[in-house]
């Protein structure tokens, strides 16, 4: 990558290139200059939707901050100065506010990607950190821009969630303080949320770019987890993926837009439209969807510390995955065991959503059977950790996988030759 | 790894711009620009905003050779009961010898009141009242005097107070905008 | 390519499986009755708002509901929107008294309401609300559509849900029982009565009639963007599913030599 061989034809860019070679940056890393793997399947989309849905959350954010005033006693009411009376601010308050589920379902579809396929594998380790880092850095960032309209929901999710560091031993009434910049969440609070929230998403963004850049130093990995052996294995990113992730995109934006004018406040909370009060709890404190699963994690632990910690742990754990995967292959399409455990991992997390998403104390009726959330929670949870801390170590290096394909190159000759009497 | 190009696919069938290709990249282009619309117009003034864009005044309590400056548009107006001497002087000025040429009987719908935006045609500044070589405004920012209607006479601003649009509802109440 | 869809497609339905079982189940928690699920005219694709709908419902709330209920994030100008001319909007904004000043001497005065001002609301703050409702808070009016579960259909179910309490219900003090109410006991006795709001346009006022109104009014106030969201999403849909066919036969047309089996 260091030694572009790129020259632009026209006369003046090709001087400009030689001063500074950014041409040659972007030929070589989004252009036909990058090189990747030619068998990637559409799973492999995601990686760009979500580049895209940070620029779109950017964009929209910037925008929006124009109007948005962050003090308790106005932030409410300039919220709904902008859904009616800035121009297109309904459009582009949606669009922030849907954007940020959107960005989430990406990035978990993008993650479950990574896991199926081994990408976290050597010689990727860094790559996948940075991704951990990224994910860590958009809960934060979500958390705070949710904090920012001042509903009830707003409100209540910001003390729940800052709370949680009370739990932190002999300190941990500090620190809440701290971070509320007095003894509850009120207008100091509001406003170093809002700073942060518009903060973030440009260290966000630097991850990113040095994501990216992680990525280019081993290529992408690929459904077979098999290395590439040579050119014959790998396609120019231009036209090919190029072409591809614009075809990702347009699915991605006709989902996208089915929430944002006609479902726009589906995966938001009715109480967020009341405005933020002290005096009364809502009912239920929900937090956003892509927080359920965690929150579920918390309450399922009977202490508190003992919750926190197990939490951020689920979180964290992802950081080990390199070292707790010790299986020969990468891929888990040859890994016919464990691949039945990743899948009951995935539903395991969704179901740990819809524990989160209910009380702990009602009743799910599962066919004359009650089980307690609580319960439910509580073997979500454990599965959970089993998942990462037995299963994975365990099964990995005890399931002989599959017969790995001699090449990239072969299997998609393979396919080809499979096609062609078709056409 | 990227320094080996197989080739160049260029001429072949892969990158030749037929119709499929120029048409979804002016699809693209079509709706990145009506993205981009609501990202700009947002920055025009909003429905608020421009619901405020009218106010009234009453008069009655403005003596002669008084004036008073009310909130506009978030600018200063000034509004100003003029004295029969200083519409004589407005109205004696030869107008050939204005650096912007206009008759007093242009800028005001009665004699007596003068209304303008008091905002200096210079930079921006806000003139102070009765001051100046002309008896009418000076602008401290840089030097330029206005007369009796507002008029620029002398120093650096090209043009005269600018005379926003309003109506008189009846003999004591004007509304501006 | 289509095993992979149709996995995705179990996740999603499973995913909104679980939002809204999440909510629903929320929703639930409540206690109270099904909800009366009305055919608005704004529902759907095309949904717009009926003005002669919106401006009975305006009555209703101007008549009725307003002696306790503000409706603070609405400007008379607003009302153009419901079809009402703004020679109208400013002879209504004018039988309103605005509280406004400082005047030169420091005094608030009151004034005529102008299109620009917002509907003024019954009181001035929270506690005289509260004090003259027996300690209870008329809530906002302006998102009520918005922030509440089932939205217009729960402002109808509420305002016609009204009834004795069933045997073994014990009322508290001041309390009225309603059917969809959370904890079925509210503070507001029903608000509606046959025939009290008179409309120009000689719909006879039952109750019924008023509480969809003054529902679809409501639904209005908290979303007055709906017409122009629904029908700038379809034209966005069809735009966005033409270039998503195009960008579909581009990408297959780019990858045609490779699925032949060519290096490229």
């Amino acid at each position: 990558m260091a030694t572009s061989n790129y020259q632009p034809k026209n006369r003046f860019l090709r001087a400009f290139n030689e001063q500074l070679p950014i041409l040659s940056l972007i030929h070589d890393s989004l252009g036909p200059g990058y090189r990747a793997p030619k068998n990637l399947n559409y799973w492999w989309n995601f990686g760009s939707l979500a580049g895209f849905c940070l620029i779109v959350q950017i964009v929209t954010g910037i925008v929006l901050v124009m109007h948005y005033t962050p003090h308790a006693d106005l932030a409410f009411d300039s919220v709904e100065h902008i859904m009616r009376d800035v121009n297109y601010g309904w459009l582009l308050r949606y669009i922030h506010a849907n954007g940020a589920s959107m960005f989430f379902i990406v990035v978990y579809i993008h993650i479950f990607r990574g896991l199926f396929y081994g990408s976290y594998r050597s010689p990727r380790e860094t790559l996948w950190f940075l991704g951990v880092i990224i994910y860590l850095l958009m809960m934060a960032t979500g958390f705070m821009g949710y904090v920012l309209p001042w509903g009830q929901m707003s409100f209540w999710g910001a003390t729940v969630i800052t709370n949680l560091f009370s739990a932190v031993p002999l300190v941990g009434d500090e620190i809440v303080t701290f971070l509320w910049g007095g003894y509850s969440v009120d207008n100091p609070t509001l406003q170093r949320f809002f700073s942060l929230h518009y903060l973030l998403p440009f260290v966000i963004l630097g991850m990113v770019i040095l994501h990216i850049w992680a990525l280019h130093i081993p290529g992408s990995n690929n459904p077979l987890g098999i290395d590439v052996q040579g050119p014959q294995d790998q396609v120019p990113f231009h036209p090919y993926y190029t072409a591809k992730d614009a075809f990702g995109l347009g699915l991605f934006l006709i989902f996208f837009a089915v929430f944002v004018f006609y479902f726009p406040n589906f995966l938001g909370h009715p109480d967020n439209y009341i405005e933020a009060n002290p005096m009364v709890t809502p009912a239920h404190i929900v937090p956003e969807w892509y927080y359920l699963p965690f929150y579920a994690i918390l309450r399922a632990i009977p202490d508190k510390l003992g919750g926190v910690v197990a939490m951020f742990a689920a979180i964290l754990i992802l950081f080990a995955m390199p070292w707790l995967d010790g299986s020969k292959a990468r891929s888990s399409r040859f890994r016919p065991i464990y691949r039945t455990f990743l899948w009951l991992f995935v539903a395991n997390a969704i179901l740990l959503g819809y524990v989160g998403a209910n009380s702990p104390d009602d009743f799910l009726h599962l066919g004359g059977v009650d089980i307690s959330f609580l319960t439910l929670g509580r073997i979500a949870t454990a599965y959970y950790f089993l998942f990462f801390l037995v299963i994975v170590p365990v099964v990995s290096r005890w399931e002989e996988p599959l017969p790995l394909p001699k090449s990239i190159n072969e299997e998609v000759l393979k396919k080809a030759a499979k096609a062609a009497p078709a056409e | 790894m990227a320094t080996t190009e197989q080739g160049t696919s260029e001429g072949t069938d892969v990158t030749r711009r037929d119709f499929l290709y120029v048409a979804s990249g002016a699809f693209a282009a079509v709706g990145a620009a009506a993205a981009a619309w609501p990202l700009i117009d947002q920055m025009n003034p909003s429905a608020d905003v421009l619901a405020l864009s009218s106010i009234e005044v009453d008069l009655s309590a403005i003596d002669v050779g008084q004036s008073v400056t009310v909130l506009w548009r978030g600018k200063p107006v000034f509004v100003r009961h003029r004295t029969p001497k200083e519409i004589e002087e407005a109205r004696a000025v030869d107008l050939a010898s204005l650096p912007d040429p206009q008759a007093d009987e242009d800028r005001v719908q009665k004699p007596e009141w003068l209304i303008m935006v008091g905002v200096c045609t210079h930079l921006g500044c806000v003139p102070i009242g009765e001051r100046g070589d002309y008896d009418g405004w000076f602008c401290p920012c840089h030097g330029s005097h206005y007369d009796t209607s507002g008029r620029i006479r002398k120093g650096p601003a090209p043009k005269n107070l600018e005379v926003p649009e309003y109506v008189f509802l009846n003999d004591t109440t004007v509304k501006i905008g | 390519m289509k095993a992979m869809f149709k996995k995705t497609g179990l996740i999603v339905s499973l995913a909104s499986a679980l939002v809204s079982g999440g909510f629903g189940a929320a929703q639930a928690a409540g206690g109270s009755a099904e909800l009366k699920h009305l055919d608005w005219s704004f529902n759907g694709m095309f949904g717009r708002y009926d003005d002669a709908s919106l401006q009975r419902g305006f009555q209703v709330y101007r008549e009725v509901c307003s002696a306790c209920h503000s409706l603070k994030h609405i400007a008379f100008r607003n009302l153009t929107d419901i079809g009402f001319s703004e020679a109208e909007v400013k002879a209504l904004a004018a039988q309103y008294e605005i509280v406004d000043g400082p005047d030169e001497f420091g005094d608030m005065y009151t004034r005529e309401g102008r299109p620009s001002d917002r509907i003024p609301g019954p009181f001035e703050n929270e506690q005289q609300a509260r004090a003259s409702n027996g300690g209870a808070l008329p809530p906002d009016l302006s998102l009520v559509a918005k922030s509440r579960v089932g939205g217009p259909d729960y402002i109808y179910s509420l305002l016609t849900g009204y009834h004795e309490p069933p045997a073994g219900v014990e009322l508290r003090a001041g309390m009225n029982y309603n059917a969809v109410f959370p904890g079925n006991q509210i503070a507001m006795a029903p608000p509606l009565f046959e025939d009290m709001v008179e409309f120009a346009d000689g719909t006879p006022a039952t109750v019924e009639q008023m509480a969809e109104d003054v529902s679809h009014f409501l639904m209005w106030a908290a979303e007055p963007k709906l017409e122009e969201r629904k029908s700038m999403g379809f034209r966005v849909l069809l735009f966005l599913i033409i270039m998503t066919g195009l960008f579909y036969f581009a990408n297959k047309k780019v990858w045609l030599p490779v699925k032949r089996g060519e290096n490229v």
